[in-house]
């Protein structure tokens, strides 16, 4: 059946609400304005304000109380509006949340699952354009996801509930819209990447937003007669190398490309450890296309030469094979 | 029942074993920090046993309980056995968090005691959670919470309060006001200096007491209790109080008078509480020293179980990061 991916989590959503008396959601605008993104709409009047809560503009204290929830017995979907707020919480996230479970010895767990959108791309400026997930990524003790398609965000949510751990979910703001294929009765898996579209003269690693202009860079350096293999790496943390490694192993040439900042980033890491563990494989060096280092402008123009595009995968993909 | 206490003689003399038991247990954790048996941040509680030692008890035992850094008096008030709470301090496996979080990790789930924590107004939010668990799954249980005068100026305390209000959530928000965060005292970092007002500006029941006086404390503690339990709604307790040690072991104590801290400790809450019960002749000097020995005996038999504990293997260094992935 096609659906929208904003259709796809909602009924991800309504399914766990309606399997587990436990889970609730909670955030700001989710209940009666119906989510930001309008993820949540209707919830509310399906399942009521009991478990449908509108948030006060409390990012600390509502992904608190969330940590808080989940040690009490609940499950708790808190949706931050978007990454850029969630640099509000980052206290609880990370000092309570990701580390709770090895401070007490492993005596409690925070099973709790914290949604948002990510990235630019909608011209809303520097402070509501940010890709930080790689940032998140950083840290032990927490799962990250990034459905990239309309399937995973249908299917990732259940098993991040049952995970003992916490689990970010960023979903895309241009993914909202985007339609697909879903099938309901699929299980959602939490733990691998995935190869999206198999090829042999190169590994195109990504995630999140940037998997269709991957996809897209692909069909053009198809028609050139190169061959690019797509792997969307869907969780974030801990990352399923053994997936990207073996893709690399087979085509010898990679091309990350990641919608964060360059510097320190995810792409950063997936570099590093095709080094560490497919160096003597390679036969070129590991190729990277990143956001610039700019805050992320307003203007059309300046955000699309600000954030990666398929003309620059393409390029890198040709220099990877000495062709201009 | 004494009439002058409003309580009876075995629960005056609870109310001074526990002050005693956290003020024998930390002036020997002082010891141990000289002799770097302990080490790390340690916050000593001496001077406001009092608080602990009277708020905790009226809480039940599937209440649950959020504290700061500075929380042994409460773990031990709690019941969570000192030699563990010892072997803790030590950073031994055999510690009440696997010796993974020391003096300022103390964590008891069995108890429903959720830390422990060491960023100030931390916890906060989390207690407002673990209420709205308990109204989720409808039990009327009540969520205490710890926490200084200094994290009322931090953004946490007025979100979380504001929620807990606006949801009615059956939180206790007890604030230690001992006038200085870390070095800075309340007039010089808050413009409200009068904390009730602050907590009051949230529509939250909120009183003061005289956190020097363990009954006072006691009295208050168990009305708040009851009226969170009642209502199902939020209540705050500032609890004046005063640390008569530094800040920490790092601190030199340069922010403050020694006269102001002797002023203080005049009405120490220990020898303040004997000194009552002894003019009540509800106790005697030689009931006071068998008290003493008797918590003296259980301090000694706590550095006898941490000394004789294990340090955690390097190879369990990553145990209980991340917990296995469900099967998909």
């Amino acid at each position: 059946m096609k659906t929208s991916y904003r259709e796809a989590m909602r009924q991800a959503i309504r399914e766990a609400l309606e399997r587990d008396p436990r889970v609730f959601l909670m955030g700001e605008d989710v209940g009666k304005y119906g989510g930001s993104y309008a993820v949540s709409l209707g919830l509310l009047e399906q399942f009521g304000p009991e478990r449908i809560r509108d948030t006060p503009l409390s990012e600390l204290a509502f992904v608190g109380c969330g940590v808080g929830a989940a040690l009490g017995g609940v499950r708790p979907i808190v949706e931050v509006m978007t990454v850029n707020f969630s640099l509000l919480a980052l206290d609880q996230i990370l000092n309570n949340a990701a580390l709770l479970r090895h401070m007490s010895g492993g005596q409690v767990s925070v099973p709790l699952v914290i949604r948002m959108a990510t990235g630019a791309g909608r011209q809303l400026a520097a402070q509501h354009s940010h890709s930080l997930e790689g940032w998140y990524a950083h840290i032990p003790g927490i799962r990250i996801l990034a459905p990239a398609t309309v399937q995973d965000a249908r299917s990732m949510l259940w098993p991040a509930l049952q995970d003992p751990n916490p689990v970010l979910i960023f979903e895309h703001v241009l993914l909202y819209n985007t339609e697909g294929e879903v099938d309901a009765s699929q299980p959602g898996d939490i733990t691998r990447a995935r190869i999206e579209r198999t090829g042999s003269d190169l590994t195109v690693i990504t995630y999140g937003g940037m998997l269709s202009k991957a996809l897209d860079a692909a069909q053009q350096l198809a028609a050139e007669g190169i061959s690019a293999e797509v792997v969307d790496l869907r969780v974030l943390r801990p990352l399923d190398e053994m997936t990207f490694l073996d893709s690399v192993r087979k085509t010898r040439r990679a091309v990350i490309v990641d919608e964060g900042w360059r510097s320190g980033s995810l792409s950063a890491e997936i570099s590093a450890r095709i080094m560490e563990q497919a160096f003597y494989d390679l036969d070129a060096p590991v190729a990277r296309v990143c956001s610039a280092e700019v805050p992320i402008p307003y203007p059309k123009h300046l955000e699309d030469a600000a954030l990666p595009q398929p003309q620059g995968i393409v390029a890198a993909a040709r220099a990877l094979l000495g062709r201009s | 029942m004494s009439e002058p206490l409003g309580c009876d003689r075995a629960q005056a003399l609870e109310l001074l074993r526990q002050m005693l038991r956290i003020r024998r247990f930390e002036e020997k954790c002082a010891e141990l920090y000289g002799k770097q048996k302990i080490r790390g941040f340690l916050h000593l509680y001496i001077g406001e046993e009092a608080v602990a030692a009277g708020a905790i008890p009226p809480l039940e035992p599937d209440d649950a309980l959020v504290c700061t850094y500075r929380e042994h008096g409460h773990a031990l008030v709690r019941g969570v056995p000192m030699q563990s709470v010892m072997a803790e301090m030590y950073g031994k496996v055999e510690g009440c968090s696997r010796g993974r979080g020391g003096s300022m990790h103390i964590f008891d789930a069995q108890r429903r005691l959720y830390g422990g924590n060491a960023i100030v107004g931390g916890g906060i939010p989390l207690a407002v959670g673990l209420a709205l668990a308990d109204r989720m799954q409808r039990r009327r249980r009540v969520t205490s919470v710890f926490f200084g005068e200094g994290a009322m100026a931090e953004g946490v305390f007025h979100e979380s309060m504001n929620l807990a209000a606006l949801w009615r959530l059956p939180v206790l928000f007890c604030c230690e006001n001992n006038l200085y965060a870390m070095g800075t005292r309340l007039d010089r970092s808050e413009s409200q200096t009068d904390l009730t007002v602050k907590a009051a500006s949230f529509a939250v029941r909120a009183v003061k007491v005289d956190g020097m006086d363990v009954l006072a404390v006691h009295k208050a503690a168990s009305e708040a209790v009851a009226f969170v339990r009642e209502n199902q709604a939020p209540m705050f307790v500032e609890f004046q109080t005063y640390r008569f040690r530094a800040h920490s072991m790092f601190d030199p104590d340069l922010y403050r008078d020694k006269e102001e801290v002797d002023q203080w400790k005049k009405r120490g809450p220990l020898h303040s509480f004997s000194d009552r019960l002894k003019a009540l002749s509800l106790m005697t000097e030689d009931d006071f020293l068998r008290l003493d020995a008797e918590v003296l005996a259980e301090v000694a038999a706590s550095v006898d179980y941490a000394e004789a504990g294990h340090w955690e293997p390097v190879a369990d260094l990553a145990r209980d990061v991340f917990a296995q992935a469900p099967a998909p």
